[in-house]
Parts: C-alpha cells; sequence; structure tokens
C-alpha cells in the first residue's frame, strides 16, 4: 500500500510537471485560486476566452484530450496518466469548465457512433476548444425520466425537421454545436422511438433563453426548436436507437474522476476556526466539533475512495459505478454545511447586504445554490438507485410504460 | 499509486476467510452470546495455529513480523464474523503498548506468549463512566504496587495481565500518570464479569489492591504512550468494523433479493434499495478512511494520529449504521434473537465505546487538524 508512482507514471508526471511549469497562464493564478465555488468569474478578462487560450495551447503542446486517439487532436494517453495529468494542472483545470461537457460526453459518442469524415471534421476542433459543445439531452417533462423526452424530429426527404424544447443546458449560449436526443416515433415504447442528432446552434429556428435560476444566478439555458431543419447525415447511430447513443455519453460521467467535488468543508473548517463567540472560538464548542468531524471524515473518504479508483485505474481496470458516491455525499454535505454556518451567524446569517455580510457572503450563496448540487447530474434518488442496482445487484423498478406506445402512456397526474 | 493492499496480503485474507467461515459460525458465536464460555478457546487456539496473533510482532519475540497491513486484514475478517474472542486487548492494545514501549527484555518476556496466544493480554483503563481524559485516571501506585478499581475492563476474566493506566505520585498532573504491567492472576487483584450489551466480548471489573506493578515506558510519559497505543488500536478496530459494517450491509443486501412482499422482492421498493445504497456509501467512506490509517499505520506516518481519529469515526459511523438499518431492512425478522442481524447490531454498539467514546475521537480530529493547519499557515 504506497501513493508513489510507478516509474513509467514518474516520468510522465515530471513531464507534464514541467509543460505547466513553462506554459500555464501563471498571472491568473490567485484569481483561479480564490474561484472556489459556483461558475467562476475573473477579473483579468473574459473567462471564456481565456480558457479558450489555455486549452488551444494546451492542443498546440499535445495536452488537449489526452485519452482520445492522437489522430482527433489527443495524446493516446491511457487512463491514469489522464487523472495524473489533472492532479498536475490543478487550480488551471477550472478554466477547462466550459469544454468539460463536449470533451468528456459529445467527444466519446462521436468517436463511436460518427463516420470517419464527421470525426475528422469535428473532433480535432473541440478537442482544441476552437468549437464547443453542448448536450441536449433533459426535458422540461424528461428530468430523471430522460427517455420519456418529447421534442419530436419528422423525416422530410434527406432532412428531419424539429420541434420541441430542451432545458438546463449549460452553455448552450456559447456553443456551436449540440448533441440532440429527440423522438422519432412516438407509436412504439419509448425507449425504442428515440435518435440521436448533431447540429449547428446557429441553425434557424433554434432559440436560446436564459433560465433564471430558484438561486437568482443564471447558469443553464432552454433551447426551443421551431422546425429546425438538420440534415439525416448527421444522425448518430440507427433511427430508433438513440437511447443507446445516449447510454454511450452517460457512461462518459465517469470523466469526472479525480477532479474531485465541492464539498464545502474546507471553507466551514476555516470559518469555525477563525470565528469567535463569546464563549471562546467557535471550534471549541462540543457541538461545533461534533459536526466538523463527522464533515473531515466524509471528506477524506471521498478523497481515499478517489485514490482507490486511481489505483485500480494504475492497475489497468476499469472503474465502474461505485463512482456514484462522490456526488450524493457532497451535494447534501454542502447543504448542510451551509445552512450550519449560517446558524453560526445568528439572525445576522440572514444578511447578504455588501455592509454586512459575513466571510463575503459564501455561505450565503451556498445555502441558495447548494439544492442544485443534489440535482444536477442525476438526482440524489438516482444515484441511489444506480449503487443499489449496479453495484449491489438488486431489481430495477417495475416500469409501468415500458412496453406501452410512447404516444399512450398517461401524462397527466391529478386529473 | 497502489493504494490497496498487496496480492499476498489478499491471499491472506482469503485463507482468514476461508478458516473463520468454517469455524466461526453462527452457532459458535452463540455459545458465548449464550454463556456457555467467556469466550471461543477452540476459535483462539485456531487463530494462533494459522500465525495470525502474531503477524505484527517480530520474528525475534515469537511472531511471524509480517506487519501492521497484515494485521488489519485480519481484523476486518474477524469483524465481519464478530469473532467472541479476547483479539482486540491482547493483541491491538496490550502487544501493542509493549512494543511500543517495553525495554527488550519486557517485550522477551511478554509477546511470545501473546504471540502464542497461551497468554491473554489486555488494557485496564477506564474507572467508570464518563469521557476519557487524564482527570478521570485516579489509580494510584505506591511502592511498586498498584490500588484502584477499573471497570469496564475488556476480556477482564479472561486475561493473564493487563496494562493498567495509574498515577505514580499525587500531583494531580497529567505527567503522573504511567503505564504498569499488572499480573491478574496474582495477589492483589480481585475481578468479576459484568454484563453488557455485547456478551459475544467479555467486560469485568477489576480491584486492584496493592498488586504488584511493573512499570511500562518512562514514568511520566504514560498518557502519550497511551494514547500513541489508542492510535494504533483505533485503526485495527476501524477494520473489524468496516468488516462488520460490510456484512451487515451484504445480509441486508441478500435478505432484500429473497424476500417477498406485494408480489415482488423487497429489494425493488425504492424505499430498501435506498437504505441500501446509503449503506453502502457509509461503509465505503469507512473503508477508504481505513486504509489511509492503515497505510499511516505501516509506515508509522506523522499524520497517523489523524488518519486514526478519522478511521475510528468513520468506522464508527459505518458499523452502526449498517447493522441498525440491516435489521430495519429484515423488518420483524430481523429484530428476532433467531436472526444473526442483533450480534452485529450489539457489536457495532460495544466497539463504538470500547476505545473512549465518540467526543473523545471528536477532539482528537479536531485538535490534529487544527494544529496541522497552524503549521501550514
Amino acid at each position: 500500500m504506497n501513493f508513489d508512482d510507478t516509474p513509467q507514471e514518474a516520468k510522465f508526471r515530471s513531464e507534464v510537471r514541467s509543460w505547466i511549469a513553462a506554459n500555464a497562464p501563471k498571472e491568473l493564478e490567485s484569481e483561479l485560486k480564490e474561484a472556489s465555488l459556483g461558475r467562476i468569474k475573473l477579473k483579468s478578462g473574459d473567462v471564456l476566452q481565456l480558457s479558450k487560450e489555455w486549452q488551444k495551447k494546451k492542443a498546440k503542446g499535445g495536452w488537449a484530450c489526452l485519452q482520445w486517439p492522437k489522430e482527433y487532436g489527443g495524446r493516446g494517453s491511457t487512463p491514469i496518466e489522464r487523472v495524473i495529468w489533472q492532479q498536475e494542472e490543478g487550480i488551471y483545470n477550472k478554466l477547462g469548465a466550459p469544454f468539460l461537457i463536449g470533451q468528456g460526453m459529445c467527444g466519446p459518442v462521436l468517436m463511436t457512433y460518427a463516420n470517419d469524415d464527421v470525426k475528422k471534421r469535428y473532433l480535432p476542433p473541440l478537442a482544441s476548444g476552437d468549437e464547443i459543445w453542448c448536450q441536449l439531452f433533459s426535458e422540461p417533462s424528461a428530468g430523471s425520466d430522460v427517455a420519456g423526452l418529447r421534442t419530436r424530429a419528422e423525416k422530410d426527404g434527406n432532412d428531419w425537421i424539429v420541434n420541441g424544447q430542451k432545458i438546463w443546458t449549460s452553455g448552450a449560449h456559447y456553443s456551436d454545436y449540440g448533441l440532440l436526443v429527440v423522438r422519432t416515433d412516438p407509436n412504439v415504447p419509448k425507449h425504442q422511438g428515440l435518435s440521436m442528432f448533431f447540429l449547428d446552434m446557429k441553425s434557424p429556428g433554434v432559440e436560446i433563453r436564459p433560465i433564471k435560476q430558484a438561486s437568482g444566478a443564471s447558469e443553464f439555458n432552454e433551447v426551443y426548436f421551431t422546425n429546425v431543419r438538420i440534415p439525416d447525415k448527421q444522425r448518430l447511430g440507427n433511427v430508433g436507437e438513440g437511447w443507446n447513443v445516449a447510454l454511450t455519453t452517460l457512461m462518459n460521467e465517469r470523466y469526472a474522476i479525480g477532479s474531485g467535488v465541492a464539498t464545502g468543508f474546507p471553507e466551514i473548517f476555516d470559518y469555525c476556526n477563525s470565528l469567535m463567540t463569546e464563549d471562546g472560538p467557535a471550534i471549541d464548542d462540543r457541538a461545533v466539533r461534533s459536526k466538523l468531524a463527522t464533515w473531515a471524515t466524509r471528506t477524506s473518504g471521498l478523497k481515499y475512495t478517489t485514490y482507490r479508483t486511481i489505483s485500480a485505474l494504475s492497475r489497468g481496470e476499469r472503474p465502474g459505478p461505485e463512482n456514484s458516491i462522490g456526488k450524493l455525499v457532497a451535494g447534501s454535505m454542502l447543504q448542510e454545511i451551509a445552512t450550519f454556518a449560517l446558524d453560526l451567524q445568528g439572525a445576522a446569517g440572514v444578511l447578504v447586504d455588501n455592509d454586512q455580510k459575513e466571510v463575503a457572503g459564501q455561505f450565503q450563496k451556498m445555502v441558495l445554490s447548494s439544492p442544485s448540487s443534489r440535482i444536477a447530474g442525476g438526482t440524489d434518488e438516482v444515484m441511489r438507485n444506480i449503487i443499489a442496482e449496479r453495484v449491489l445487484g438488486l431489481p430495477g423498478d417495475i416500469r409501468v410504460d415500458k412496453d406501452v406506445p410512447f404516444n399512450k402512456i398517461p401524462t397527466k397526474g391529478r386529473a | 499509486m497502489n493504494f490497496d493492499f498487496s496480492d499476498d496480503q489478499k491471499q491472506l485474507r482469503d485463507q482468514a476467510r476461508r478458516f473463520l467461515a468454517e469455524k466461526c459460525t453462527s452457532k459458535a458465536v452463540r455459545q458465548v452470546l449464550e454463556g456457555k464460555d467467556t469466550y471461543d478457546r477452540s476459535l483462539w487456539k485456531g487463530l494462533a495455529e494459522l500465525g495470525f496473533l502474531g503477524v505484527a510482532i517480530p520474528e525475534e519475540f515469537g511472531g511471524s513480523g509480517a506487519g501492521h497491513l497484515e494485521l488489519c486484514v485480519i481484523a476486518e475478517e474477524l469483524g465481519r464474523v464478530v469473532a467472541p474472542v479476547p483479539f482486540a486487548s491482547s493483541i491491538y492494545l496490550a502487544a501493542e503498548a509493549i512494543m511500543l514501549a517495553g525495554t527488550d527484555a519486557q517485550k522477551r518476556k511478554y509477546l511470545p506468549g501473546l504471540a502464542s496466544g497461551e497468554k491473554i493480554g489486555t488494557l485496564a483503563l477506564f474507572e467508570g463512566k464518563g469521557k476519557l481524559s487524564p482527570a478521570a485516571i485516579k489509580a494510584q501506585v505506591a511502592n511498586g504496587a498498584v490500588s484502584g478499581t477499573k471497570t469496564p475492563v475488556p476480556d477482564g476474566e479472561i486475561a493473564d495481565f493487563a496494562i493498567v493506566v495509574a498515577r505514580s505520585g499525587n500531583s494531580g498532573r497529567e505527567s503522573d500518570i504511567a503505564l504498569y504491567i499488572v499480573d491478574l492472576t496474582g495477589k492483589g487483584v480481585e475481578r468479576r464479569s459484568l454484563q453488557s450489551i455485547d456478551p459475544t466480548h467479555n467486560q469485568a471489573e477489576i480491584k486492584f489492591n496493592g498488586a504488584p506493578a511493573e512499570l511500562l515506558g518512562r514514568a511520566d510519559e504514560g498518557w502519550s504512550n497511551l494514547t500513541r497505543v489508542l492510535d494504533r488500536a483505533a485503526v485495527l478496530v476501524a477494520f473489524e468494523q468496516v468488516g462488520g459494517a460490510e456484512r451487515a450491509l451484504e445480509m441486508g443486501r441478500d435478505y432484500a433479493l429473497d424476500r417477498m412482499a406485494f408480489g415482488r422482492p423487497i429489494g425493488s421498493f425504492q424505499a430498501v434499495k435506498h437504505i441500501l445504497a446509503d449503506m453502502y456509501v457509509s461503509a465505503t467512506l469507512a473503508r477508504s478512511n481505513a486504509y489511509y490509517a492503515a497505510w499511516a499505520l505501516s509506515t508509522n506516518s506523522s499524520e497517523l494520529a489523524e488518519a486514526a481519529a478519522a478511521a475510528r469515526i468513520s468506522a464508527t459511523q459505518a458499523f452502526q449504521h449498517c447493522s441498525k438499518q440491516n435489521i430495519q431492512v429484515h423488518g420483524g425478522m430481523g429484530f428476532t434473537w433467531e436472526f444473526d442481524c442483533h450480534l452485529y447490531y450489539r457489536r457495532s454498539n460495544a466497539l463504538a465505546l470500547g476505545l473512549g467514546s465518540m467526543s473523545y475521537w471528536e477532539d482528537q480530529l479536531i485538535d490534529r487538524m487544527r494544529t496541522r493547519n497552524t503549521e501550514a499557515a
């Protein structure tokens, strides 16, 4: 049991380290360090522009999309090499956010389902950050039950005409292309009537509107489709097999291994360590200690679970759905921590007023934004189902809509 | 990075699991549970014969000198089967204390007996209810003899000798506290077994009345040596707790697959699935924390103290959570004497207290994290 690199890994790490030392945008270092929670903003300039510059530099140096084949702009690296890169890239990783969905989810789908021409045209600019992709899956009436989506595509000659609405699309407003799953046949059971396409986000009939979230911020979009024309050659996989293509994307959520999720623990520990109460430092309080200790061990537990996953990668094994615990544990912890921090502030915890807010209002922001961490990318309940079914081997739920044609599935709750 | 046990260590695990599946059945555990004996003597003998007692004891003192990672592997397997033997008292506490603080002569005198299982040791620390702290230690040594009452002492009725935590002077300071080795079969020792929530481990009250006491370690370092012993034992007990937690999860999972209600296996209901998923989460976090502590223990890392406290808290919570929810998944059947669920529930609640209650370990963890933070700043 050790944390050491193999000689091969150590050699790779030192190569990465020296390239990053010579090339990373050090002028952004301190700002990126502070940008710990939520969508980042930088005083030094436009985040998207700075992100594209860093991605471009990485691509030129051969450090973009490491695990992709070289011919598509990658490096042909092993999974463990990608983890090493991620560890060494450190805070500059945050600049990769705009490309995460395109490179992590859309890219692998193109790799599996697109023909050679499409791959050669679209993958290299996706890797270099010149073109950004988004994913158009969720709909207002298709969240956890994403296969229940209602956006329609109808064949018209060599094209398809798309009408409907997508929601929760990160980065739709700055994306060049989108991966879109639609219903091509409503007369068959829901999983069998779907097809996958990609489209130019500037196509006529595509309208993008920001969603105002419960927190007041706008980080996601709704995308409306009105008679949007997509050529059949932009179809990925066979007609009616869109669900299988979508699963390829969802499986690649494992992309996030090793990147670490926000738990709020470092923030609450520092806060309790510095906060003075009338009874002395908050961290000396019995009740505070008890909570901190539990959160500390959940945080370290996640960290070392990741180390175990990395060890499995290093041995050449493929990690499985065990990794869904990260999001499940971190999401609710973030919310608990935020609520507790406000309680420590007493009645003044309610304030976000510029003059009177505590530690720049970071915990107030956390309270308001944390509900999304238990929903986005799979709700806590979906994550528990995944663990129960795919790790523990429990039977799937009984699906009342399984063999019913999509257009016969009831859509109203209380009549 | 290879943050995992080696192939050899996994082989040892398989060997231990096979042996325990045969020797440490529910029936065997219940012999002790129901008071037929204070511990499972034939299992103890078997563990000794396989060399499991001495894996972390150096060869020159009668062990095999394999190491602490091997001991962690064995601890996990013992935890899985709620083994009714004084392994923790004799090996994690007594042997570790002697290896840590003993002179060469003391190691030669005591360790071979512990490694062969012919002698059983324990730690006589607590003096009634309340939080573990130096102020709670009242037992006194004068002229080489100890007096005072220790309760509860784990395996106190079974042990041949105890490491006794007592005061060498009467300044009232922490530096008065020292560790002593006391022969429990000799004069000035009166002991009686106590009833507990987990009868598969013996608990006893021991009254010392001028019992001859042999100093272990420096007289003014008793408390710091004690905390170091407790840290080491916490890592090993954490592996027992992880083993117990995972076994409870497996029992719940198996039952949910077999038990039918409303015309379907109860494991197909999300309300049941989510209970089991949460058990998996807590057991996984505990296992990962325990691995880190095992690494720290086996390398004598400066991070051991913090890692041990984290492992202790995580594993205690996980075992209590899993054993409790295992009963819930079983429903009424889980609350019968006949089903084994209560063996794990009892053990989880007993192990949660044996090395000091949660508040002691929370203090250890937070104080150590704070020190590290200050040093880093």
